[in-house]
C-alpha cells in the first residue's frame, strides 16, 4: 500500500481555514500564489510517494546500524536523502540569506507531513535539520551562520538536539555534561546524551550537533545550562572540512517503532574532548534550544497527523477490499460477500480517523501560521497576536495530534481485523511507529502543564479567551447559514464552547489557589481543548464547503465536518467533569497504596 | 538549437475516469489534471539536450483553457526556458492542433520539435504526424532513444520485433515513447523560479486556424464490466470453452 499525500486537502487547509491566504501575495510571502502552493505541495507529492513510502517498510524491518566506522541507514536511504536534497526541500522555509526560499513555515509544515507519512523514519531527519536552521538562524553568531547555515539549509548537512542524558529526560536541572573554555573561543565538551535522533548516519558528509552543558563556573540547575555547537567535523574558516571531533554514537537504542531513524547514546570527548562554540549567552542555553523545541513541538503534532494519514489510506484501501459478510437485507448468491466498508461499525471507525486526522491537521497549520504571522504579520499588533496563538496552540498541536496518531493507527490495526495483528499487513507499523509521539518533545503531560500553567494565564487569560471568542463567531456563522448541515455543526461546536468556557474559567480561576487541582485536570483539559478546536477548524472548512456543489471532495469536507459534530464534538462535555475534578481522587492512594 | 515541446493538460492518470451520464464525453469537473506523462518525457528529453549544451533554448507550447499555464509551469519547472499559451476553451483536435502548432513553428523557427507521442486522454497518436506533414518536415515517431550525428538525428524506434535506428534530416519532428527517459521531479528552487519565466498568450486566430471539430463523436461509454471467471479442470476443457466463446475457431 503506497501513500498518496492529499494535497487538495493540504491545500484547502492552508488557505481556507488555518488562515494562510491572509499572509499570502503580500509582504514577505508576495510571490505566494495559491497555483505556486499547489505547484509545490505536488512535486513534494510525488517524491514522497514514489521515492520515500516505498523504503517505509524496508527500512522499518531492516533499520539502521551501527558499524565500526559509524551508523548505516537503512537500504535506500542515502539516495532518497540525495534526491530530497537535490530537490531543495530544505531550504523551503529558511531565509533567502542563507540559500533559503523564504516560503511560509505553513507550507513547510504540509510537507514535513508528507514525508513523516510517507516514511516517519526517513522524515526525523528533516525536522531535526530544521530545528537546528531555526535555532542558529535565532542565536547563533555571524560567524555560526556564515559557515553552518547555507550546508544546513540546503540538507548537505543535517542537525541534531542533544538534551537527555541518563539521569535527565524531562527535568533538564539533572544535567551534567561539561564544557570547559580553551581561551580561543571553543569550549571542550565532554559527557553523554542519549536519545540523540539522527545522532549519526551515512546519509550527510556532516552532522552538526547542538549541545547543552554546563560551564565550569555555572549556577546550578537549569540557569546553569548553555548551548554548543558541536560538529561531527571540525569546519575550517573557508567552509572545508577539517578533523573528525571526538563526539560519536557509540550504541543504538532497540525500539518499539521508528526502526529507519538512528536513536544514539552519543559520547562527547572520550578521548580529549569534542570541540564545540557557544551558541548564544553563556547560562541561557535553554532559552536558545527552545527556540527549536517550540516548532519542534509543532512538527512533532505534525507527524501525529501525519502517521494518521498514513493509516487511514491504508485501511480505507483494506475496506474497500476485504469481503465478508454483506449489507443488513441484501440478498446475495451463496458464497459472495460484500467489502467490509459497507458496515456501519467499519463507517464508523473510518469516520473517526478520517475527521480526526482532518482536525489534527488544521490544527497544525493554524499554529503554523500563526508562526508566520509571528514573524511575518504587517503590524506590530498582528505579530504579538500571531504569537500569542501560536504559543497557545503549540502544546495543544503536539499532545491532541500525537494522541490522534496513536488512536488513529490503533483503529488502522483494528479495521484490519486479525491480519492487522499480523505486520506483512503494514497497518501494525504504523501503530509500533506512532507511539513515540506523545512522548518525544516533551511528553504529552508536560505539554498540558504547559497548556495550563503558562498559556492559559497569558494575558490574564485574554489570548485563551481571544480563540474562544473566534470560535463563538465560526459557530455562529454556521448557525446563521440557513443551511441544515451548518446549522448542525455550528450548534455542536456551541454546545462544545459552552464546556470549554467552563472548563477554561474553572483552571483560571485556580491556577494560584489551588495548582495542584489544575495540574490534576490537564490532560482531559487540553484534550477537551484540542476536540473543541478541531470542531472550529472543521466548521470552517465546512462553511466554505457548503457554498459549492457537485465537488466530490468540498462534499467530504461537509460531511466529515458533519460526522465530527455528531459523534467527537460531544465527546467534550464527557470531558469536563475530569478536567474539573480536582486532585483529591488522584492522591487518595499514597505510594504504598497504589501497590495494594 | 532550439527545441519546440508541446504539452497537453490532461487528466492525471491516477485519476478514475468517470463517464458524464449524457455520454458525451469524459465528466471533468473538479478532476485533477496534469501534464500528459509522454509530454513529460519529450520537456524532460528537451532539457536534457539543453544540460548537453546542445540545445540553446527550450520553448513549450500548450494549447487548451486557461489552466493550461499551469501545465506549462510545469514544464518551466522541469528547465523549459519559456512558454506559449494559445488559450481556447473549445476541444482542439489534432488536426487543428497540428495547424497552430505549424503557426508556431514558422513565428519561432525551432530545430526540433519533441512530443508526446499521443496524449492519455483521447489517445489519437496524430498530432506530431501530422505536423510534419504539414511542415515537410523529416519525422521520427515512438523514439525510445535520441543521438546526434553531426548535423543529422539518430532516431532509436521500438517497432514489433526490434529496434529501428533512423538518421533524419533536421529540422525534424520527433515524438517520444515511453522508454525515451525517466522524467525528473522538478526542484523547489526551480519550481520558484519557473513562476518568473515567461508566458505568452496566443489564439489559434493569431495562428489563422478555426479550431472548429470536425469529428463528430457519437457517443462515449464506460468499458463493460469485467466477467467474474472459472477454473478449467484441463486442456480440453479450455479448447472447448474458448470454442464455445468464438475465440477460435
Amino acid at each position: 500500500m503506497t501513500y498518496r499525500a492529499p494535497v487538495r486537502d493540504m491545500a484547502f487547509v492552508l488557505q481556507e481555514v488555518a488562515g494562510l491566504g491572509s499572509l499570502a501575495g503580500k509582504g514577505d510571502f508576495a510571490e505566494l500564489t495559491p497555483d505556486l502552493i499547489e505547484a509545490v505541495l505536488e512535486e513534494g507529492a510525488k517524491l514522497a510517494g514514489d521515492v520515500l513510502a516505498p523504503l517505509n517498510k524496508s527500512g522499518d524491518h531492516e533499520g539502521a546500524r551501527l558499524e565500526a566506522d559509524g551508523v548505516k541507514t537503512a537500504k535506500g536511504f542515502r539516495e532518497a536523502y540525495a534526491r530530497w536534497v537535490d530537490g531543495g526541500w530544505g531550504s523551503l522555509a529558511a531565509s533567502p540569506e542563507f540559500g533559503g526560499q523564504g516560503l511560509p513555515l505553513a507550507l513547510s509544515t504540509a510537507m514535513q507531513e508528507m514525508w513523516n507519512a510517507a516514511n516517519m523514519g526517513f522524515g526525523l531527519c528533516p525536522i531535526l535539520s530544521q530545528g537546528t536552521v531555526e535555532a542558529l538562524t535565532a542565536h547563533g553568531t555571524e560567524e555560526q551562520k556564515r559557515l553552518y547555515l547555507p550546508k544546513l539549509v540546503s540538507g548537505e548537512w543535517t542537525g541534531t538536539m542533544n538534551l537527555t542524558e541518563p539521569q535527565a529526560g524531562s527535568d533538564l536541572n539533572a544535567l551534567k555534561a561539561k564544557a570547559v573554555p580553551q581561551g580561543d573561543g571553543t569550549y571542550l565538551i565532554t559527557g553523554t546524551k542519549i536519545f540523540i535522533t539522527y545522532g549519526d548516519h551515512d546519509m550527510a558528509e556532516n552532522i552538526v550537533h547542538l549541545v547543552l552543558a554546563r560551564l565550569p563556573d555555572a549556577p546550578a540547575g537549569t540557569k546553569g545550562i548553555s548551548l554548543f555547537l558541536v560538529p561531527k567535523f571540525l569546519v575550517h574558516a573557508d567552509g572545508s572540512l577539517g578533523a573528525r571531533n571526538d563526539a560519536k554514537c557509540v550504541g543504538l537504542e532497540e525500539k518499539l517503532g521508528i526502526h529507519g531513524s538512528p536513536t544514539c547514546v552519543m559520547s562527547y570527548g572520550d578521548n580529549g574532548g569534542a570541540i564545540g562554540t557557544l551558541i548564544g549567552q553563556e547560562n541561557k542555553g535553554l532559552a536558545c534550544m527552545f527556540t527549536m523545541m517550540n516548532n519542534a513541538r509543532l512538527l512533532v503534532g505534525t507527524q501525529g497527523v501525519a502517521v494518521a494519514e498514513r493509516a487511514y489510506q491504508h485501511a480505507l484501501a483494506y475496506a474497500t477490499e476485504r469481503k465478508q459478510g454483506r449489507s443488513i437485507g441484501l440478498t446475495l448468491a451463496p458464497g459472495e460477500m460484500e467489502p467490509i466498508v459497507v458496515h456501519p461499525d467499519v463507517r464508523r471507525m473510518l469516520f473517526t480517523m478520517k475527521s480526526l486526522t482532518e482536525a489534527s491537521r488544521s490544527i497544525c497549520y493554524a499554529n503554523a501560521v500563526a508562526i508566520d504571522r509571528a514573524h511575518h504579520g504587517a503590524t506590530p499588533a498582528e505579530r504579538a497576536e500571531g504569537q500569542a496563538r501560536a504559543d497557545l496552540l503549540t502544546p495543544i498541536a503536539k499532545s491532541f495530534s500525537t494522541d490522534i496518531g496513536c488512536e488513529v493507527a490503533s483503529i488502522g490495526v483494528q479495521i484490519h481485523g486479525g491480519m492487522g495483528f499480523i505486520e506483512e499487513t503494514g497497518a501494525a507499523q504504523y501503530y509500533r511507529d506512532a507511539r513515540i509521539l506523545p512522548i518525544y518533545e516533551g511528553t504529552n503531560g508536560i505539554q498540558a502543564i504547559d497548556l495550563v500553567t503558562r498559556k492559559l494565564p497569558l494575558g490574564n487569560g485574554a489570548v485563551v479567551k481571544g480563540f474562544i471568542a473566534e470560535m463563538r463567531e465560526t459557530a455562529a456563522k454556521a448557525r446563521g447559514a440557513n443551511h441544515e448541515c451548518l446549522a448542525l455543526i455550528g450548534a455542536a461546536l456551541d454546545q462544545g464552547l459552552d464546556t470549554l468556557d467552563k472548563a477554561t474559567d474553572w483552571m483560571l480561576a485556580r491556577l494560584k489557589s489551588a495548582t495542584d487541582d489544575c495540574l490534576a485536570g490537564a490532560s482531559p483539559y487540553l484534550r477537551l481543548f484540542g476536540t473543541v478546536a478541531g470542531g472550529h477548524f472543521l466548521a470552517l472548512g465546512a462553511l466554505v464547503a457548503a457554498k459549492a456543489e457537485g465537488d466530490a471532495f468540498l462534499a467530504a469536507r461537509l460531511a466529515t465536518a458533519r460526522f465530527y459534530a455528531v459523534q467527537q464534538l460531544p465527546l467534550a462535555e464527557g470531558l469536563l467533569a475530569p478536567a474539573t475534578a480536582g486532585a483529591e481522587t488522584l492522591y487518595a492512594l499514597d505510594a504504598e497504596g497504589l501497590g495494594a | 538549437m532550439k527545441v519546440l515541446v508541446p504539452v497537453k493538460r490532461v487528466v492525471d492518470y491516477n485519476v478514475k475516469i468517470r463517464v458524464k451520464s449524457d455520454q458525451t464525453g469524459v465528466d471533468l469537473a473538479n478532476v485533477k489534471m496534469s501534464m500528459n506523462p509522454f509530454d513529460e518525457i519529450a520537456i524532460e528529453e528537451a532539457v536534457r539536450l539543453k544540460e548537453a549544451g546542445k540545445a540553446t533554448e527550450v520553448v513549450a507550447v500548450s494549447i487548451g483553457v486557461a489552466q493550461s499555464t499551469e501545465t506549462i509551469r510545469t514544464a518551466l519547472a522541469m528547465g523549459a526556458d519559456r512558454g506559449i499559451l494559445v488559450k481556447s476553451d473549445e476541444t482542439v483536435e489534432p488536426l487543428n492542433v497540428a495547424k497552430i502548432l505549424k503557426g508556431i513553428v514558422e513565428a519561432e523557427k525551432p530545430d526540433l520539435v519533441i512530443l508526446g507521442k499521443q496524449a492519455i486522454d483521447d489517445d489519437s497518436n496524430q498530432t506530431g504526424q501530422m505536423l510534419a506533414a504539414l511542415l515537410g518536415w523529416a519525422q521520427g515517431t515512438f523514439a525510445s532513444k535520441i543521438e546526434f550525428d553531426g548535423d543529422k538525428i539518430l532516431l532509436t524506434r521500438e517497432i514489433d520485433g526490434g529496434l529501428q535506428t533512423l538518421k533524419l534530416n533536421m529540422p525534424t519532428i520527433v515524438t517520444a515513447d515511453l522508454r525515451l527517459n525517466e522524467p525528473r521531479y522538478a526542484s523547489l528552487p526551480n519550481i520558484m523560479k519557473a513562476k518568473k519565466k515567461p508566458i505568452d498568450e496566443k489564439t489559434p486566430a493569431d495562428y489563422g486556424v478555426d479550431v472548429k471539430a470536425r469529428l463528430e463523436v457519437l457517443k462515449v461509454t464506460e468499458p463493460p464490466q469485467r466477467q467474474a471467471g472459472i477454473k478449467v479442470e484441463s486442456v480440453e476443457q479450455l479448447v472447448s470453452k474458448l470454442k464455445e466463446a468464438g475465440v477460435i475457431g
